[in-house]
């Protein structure tokens, strides 16, 4: 086992009855690096996630998570991993401070509980019962109780749905500072600006199976994309061609037309043309 | 790209600072107990039941039972045994599927806390405001309707054991039944009407030997009728031994099937119980 892999997957699949939710993922995420796992809903992401938190037992490839299989969760290992779950429960009667602090005593190398709550931006709520926080507000305190054991690897799934543009920096910028201070983070998310904001490299995930591994700005080979050149034809209907020059190809095109060529476009896709191009073929 | 292997904050400026394994199940009863008191319904509806109870009983029947031996003497049984199998057994029938459904317990298993130490902390809850509610109920007894506690260390002991055992087997059968709800809201729905039943089968409102006999035999299978005998035997005269199905207070029976039961609960307990909703997976 390769010591700088974080995760390495082979094979993984799971099927729940005669729906198959991963169909054969292999996967390596390294030491220090945020990887992001982009989809879209019911693509096999969170599936894939809990096999790997442990939560969910996988039918069948090689799992390794920090070197351990997660189907076999020892509390060492659990000690190492911090997990924000989607929706997970609050204590209602119990305040924010109260929760943090007990979280804080399962960990054998847990944090300061008071400087976690500062970090996650509820230092003025410490004292509040949970069930008065906003929903963003809850959800900083489930990264509060992700990394309270100041974990090597940090699972977050789906930690923005839901959240304000200016909330959702703030969160992005914690999740920088985690990543600064080495920690390996794992993200799920449907949404393109977060994969590219926040991570080293993206992979999309669709119909169960991984489409492509890539850093944000070079997936679907976006930089080599071939351009698409769109005219009308003397007759007024539309033509376009898939060109590698496309300049070349318009001078061309304005010779054999003898100047101006009627509705002219030159593009190029963006990532949310080549995320839908992805997610559009592994259906 | 970087490869640091461990955050940067130096592991040596905190040293392990986790609690031992005792000292971590205290800390999850501490918070299940300030949870249970925080939560106004629990309070009233497990602590103030068996009160009221008492108290309506009490006033409906204030004459003797025969033998000079007033009702409430009588009744008191019923209502400790009530009392004890609400705060263990539709206690954690009902609140135990809300967390589930929440994702509390899921929560749980994402921390290295070792599980039993969950399991520890209900039991410390139950324990605790078990004695508390029946302490509450002897003095509201003794203080309005005379009640005569036990008069010797013998019966305080038999009322410590059929307790303790009692609690037990109600508090792992709360948890195994716990799994039977699908969703947060069904828990009450499938521990009430069990909890009625027995109460009503099992002599806790009616004197249990004017019940038809199949009715007898029926809570005969069930603790909550063993555990309402044996507090019979501490709050009642000896000579009230003959009247009981068995002919005696039976407490070697009493022990023998509460113990059956709680070895029932454990089998239950680590068969079916569920960390995560059906959904979940």
């Amino acid at each position: 086992m390769d010591d700088e892999l974080a995760i390495s997957v082979r094979g993984l699949r799971k099927a729940y009855g005669d729906n198959v939710a991963v169909a054969g993922v292999d996967l390596d995420v390294h030491r220090g690096e945020v990887f992001a796992l982009l989809g879209p809903n019911g693509a096999g992401k969170t599936t894939t996630v809990e096999i790997l938190e442990g939560y969910r037992r996988r039918d069948a490839g090689e799992v390794r998570v920090l070197g351990v299989d997660p189907a076999q969760p020892d509390s060492h290992w659990r000690s190492r991993v911090g997990i924000v779950l989607q929706g997970t429960g609050e204590f209602d009667e119990l305040t924010v401070a109260e929760v943090v602090r007990h979280f804080s005593g399962f960990y054998p190398e847990a944090d300061d509980p008071a400087k976690v709550i500062e970090r996650v931006g509820l230092a003025d709520k410490a004292k509040a019962r949970t069930h008065t926080l906003s929903g963003g507000q809850r959800r900083r305190l489930d990264v509060a109780l992700g990394i309270i054991g100041r974990p090597e690897l940090l699972f977050l799934d789906e930690p923005t749905t839901g959240f304000d543009p200016e909330a959702r920096r703030e969160f992005w910028e914690l999740i920088r500072d985690l990543a600064a201070a080495g920690t390996t983070i794992v993200l799920t998310t449907h949404y393109l600006d977060e994969a590219e904001a926040l991570a080293d490299r993206v992979g999309v995930i669709a119909g169960g199976r991984l489409v492509e591994v890539a850093a944000p700005n070079r997936l679907g080979n976006r930089q080599e994309a071939l351009a698409t050149v769109s005219w009308r034809t003397p007759e007024g209907t539309l033509q376009s061609a898939q060109s590698a020059t496309p300049t070349a190809f318009v001078a061309d095109l304005a010779a054999r037309y003898g100047g101006e060529v009627p509705g002219l476009t030159v593009t190029r896709p963006t990532l949310e043309d080549v995320y839908l191009t992805m997610i559009g073929h592994a259906r | 790209m970087t490869t640091t292997t461990k955050p940067a904050t130096p592991v040596a400026a905190t040293p392990s600072r986790r609690p031992g394994a005792g000292a971590l199940a205290l800390r999850q009863g501490r918070l299940e107990i300030t949870q249970f008191l925080r939560s106004r319904e629990s309070v009233v509806f497990t602590m103030g039941f068996p009160i009221i109870m008492i108290l309506i009983f009490a006033s409906i029947f204030d004459g003797t039972i025969g033998g000079g031996v007033k009702f409430t003497q009588y009744f008191i049984t019923g209502m400790i045994a009530t009392g004890l199998m609400t705060v263990s057994f539709q206690n954690l029938g009902i609140w135990i599927p809300i967390e589930r459904d929440r994702g509390v317990l899921k929560r749980y298993r994402g921390t290295p806390m070792p599980k039993w130490v969950w399991f520890a902390g209900k039991v410390i809850m139950v324990v605790a405001i078990g004695i508390a509610e029946t302490a509450l109920l002897l003095a509201v007894a003794v203080a309005l309707f005379d009640l005569d506690l036990p008069g010797t260390a013998e019966k305080w002991f038999t009322f410590g054991w059929v307790a303790v055992l009692g609690v037990t087997a109600c508090t792992l059968c709360g948890i195994a039944i716990s799994s039977l709800a699908r969703t947060a809201r069904s828990g009450s729905a499938v521990v009430t009407p069990v909890a009625l039943v027995l109460q009503f089968i099992s002599g806790v409102f009616f004197v249990f030997t004017d019940l038809p006999t199949w009715m007898q035999q029926v809570a005969a299978l069930f603790p909550l009728k063993w555990m309402c005998q044996g507090l019979r035997s501490v709050f009642l005269p000896e000579s009230f031994g003959a009247q009981e199905p068995g002919g005696s207070f039976e407490l070697g029976r009493v022990a023998v099937v509460l113990a059956l039961w709680c070895v029932i609960g454990v089998v239950l307990c680590l068969t079916t119980f569920r960390w995560t909703t059906k959904r979940d997976g």
